[in-house]
């Protein structure tokens, strides 16, 4: 087990965790949040994997983008009236 | 880096259930959005090579040592394009749920049975 | 419950399809035959300094143009979605609208929302311009390249469309640098044709000296026109959701 690997778990552990949260977060905002914090987590996992090109890819589009896209979709939603939740 | 491939095949799992089993819409566009990303970490993980360098050729890796020194730069290519696709299959994804939202004023998936059982308009 | 054990079913036969993956996996120690190729080609051929770029816009170029394609068809499926029945509700919410809009357009600049978030967005909006061109300029140098500098650029319009809410985006503008920049995409493949070895080819231009910026044949060309269509695309779905 290197230092590298070591480094990861932590990571990890933080990504499997948002990604949970993200699942089973009644409130959509949050979910939606929690999920942008599992790409931008994640770009810092391609920075250690030597893949530069794909951690700026994910850091603009997993956090700023998508997240940006899901909450506009979320307001649009809401403005239609109706209900939200499940 | 094997730590990295099974944490992408959890994510993918974790992702993958809440697509089956969540109700609302924008919870399984969620769902498939986590599992892409652990579909991109297995790929970039599977190019990995232990103690190598980002595939650039500069003054630290010169030309002649790439093929020695760099990591492969193929998954790292197919990864780039995936990950802005990713983003356009998700608003697609989310422009159907809106759709879809506007005709039955709901977002969860019981709502959406055929026959068409009309909602009262909220 | 019965459902949620089928689900967990299908989820556990799944992990042991993918478990030989992840336990015999044995990690590369040397680079395939194929991206040795690529690892050589790249700077010697096509004199990239950036592999990844070598690979993205030159070897597998073929494919990125077909990515592009699907990128444009995600995009038109969500205008399509989104905008045709948006007609007539638009032309009443404008009409519902317009009693504040007249009340706004007195104030100098239109902005229900903070007034920090809007007076930082007019001054970091070209600086984020002209990063993301910086970004796919230099794709076959640094990390980078037209997706990266998209992304930044539609980022960076993102950036303008929270601080104001009422702010329209130019479609036609968006429109007209998408399908040239498309056009043109296409035309230096077919350049690539006629000139050198085959389509998406980009050595009929001169190499130069690898590590300056013009250099790598049409590398920088053709990256940074993926940039623009990239950029004006995920602007357009930007824009689409937003209203």
């Amino acid at each position: 087990m290197s230092s590298v690997e070591i480094f990861i778990i932590p990571i990890g552990l933080f990504m499997i965790a948002g990604a949970i949260i993200a699942i089973y977060q009644k409130n959509l905002v949050a979910a939606i949040v929690s999920s942008g914090v599992v790409s931008l987590v994640a770009s810092v996992i391609y920075i250690v994997l030597a893949a530069p090109d794909v951690a700026m890819t994910e850091a603009a589009i997993g956090s700023a983008l998508t997240t940006v896209v899901f909450l506009y979709a979320l307001s649009r939603i809401r403005r239609q009236g109706g209900s939200e939740n499940d | 880096m094997t730590i990295v491939t099974v944490l992408g095949f959890v994510l993918l799992g974790i992702g993958l259930w809440g697509m089956l089993t969540r109700k609302n819409l924008i919870k399984i566009v969620i769902g498939f959005s986590i599992m892409d990303t652990g579909v991109h970490l297995i790929i970039v993980s599977v190019g990995y090579l232990w103690g190598r360098t980002a595939p650039i050729i500069d003054k630290a890796v010169p030309q002649a040592q790439a093929a020695s020194r760099v990591i492969d730069p193929i998954p790292s290519a197919l990864v780039l394009t995936a990950i802005v696709i990713g983003l356009a299959v998700t608003a697609l994804m989310l422009s159907y749920a809106v759709q879809m939202h506007k005709t039955r004023g709901s977002l969860s998936i019981d709502d959406f049975r055929l026959p068409a059982r009309k909602q009262g308009e909220a | 419950m019965i459902k949620r054990l089928l689900i967990l079913v299908a989820i556990a036969l799944f992990g042991l399809m993918i478990l030989p993956l992840v336990t015999q996996l044995t990690p590369f120690t040397q680079l395939t035959p194929l991206a040795t190729r690529y690892v050589e080609g790249g700077s010697s051929e096509l004199g990239a300094a950036n592999l990844v770029t070598a690979v993205v816009v030159t070897y597998r170029g073929l494919d990125t143009l077909g990515e592009v394609t699907v990128l444009f068809a995600a995009t038109a499926g969500v205008g399509f979605l989104l905008r045709r029945r948006a007609g007539k509700e638009e032309e009443a919410a404008a009409h519902a609208n317009s009693a504040n809009d007249e009340t706004a357009a007195g104030s100098s600049m239109p902005s229900p929302f903070s007034e920090i978030l809007s007076t930082g967005s007019v001054v970091l909006f070209p600086l984020v311009l002209m990063f993301g061109a910086y970004i796919f300029v230099h794709g076959h140098l640094t990390p980078g390249g037209g997706f990266q500098g998209g992304v930044v650029i539609a980022s960076g319009f993102a950036m303008l469309l929270a601080a104001n809410a009422g702010r329209k985006l130019n479609h036609g503008v968006l429109l007209v640098v998408e399908s040239l920049s498309g056009a043109f995409y296409v035309a230096m493949g077919l350049l690539g044709l006629v000139l050198a070895a085959g389509f998406l080819d980009t050595t009929f231009l001169p190499l130069g000296t690898l590590g300056q910026v013009f250099s790598a044949g049409a590398i920088p060309i053709i990256y940074s026109l993926v940039g623009l269509k990239v950029g004006s695309e995920l602007t357009n779905i930007l824009e689409s959701l937003r209203k």
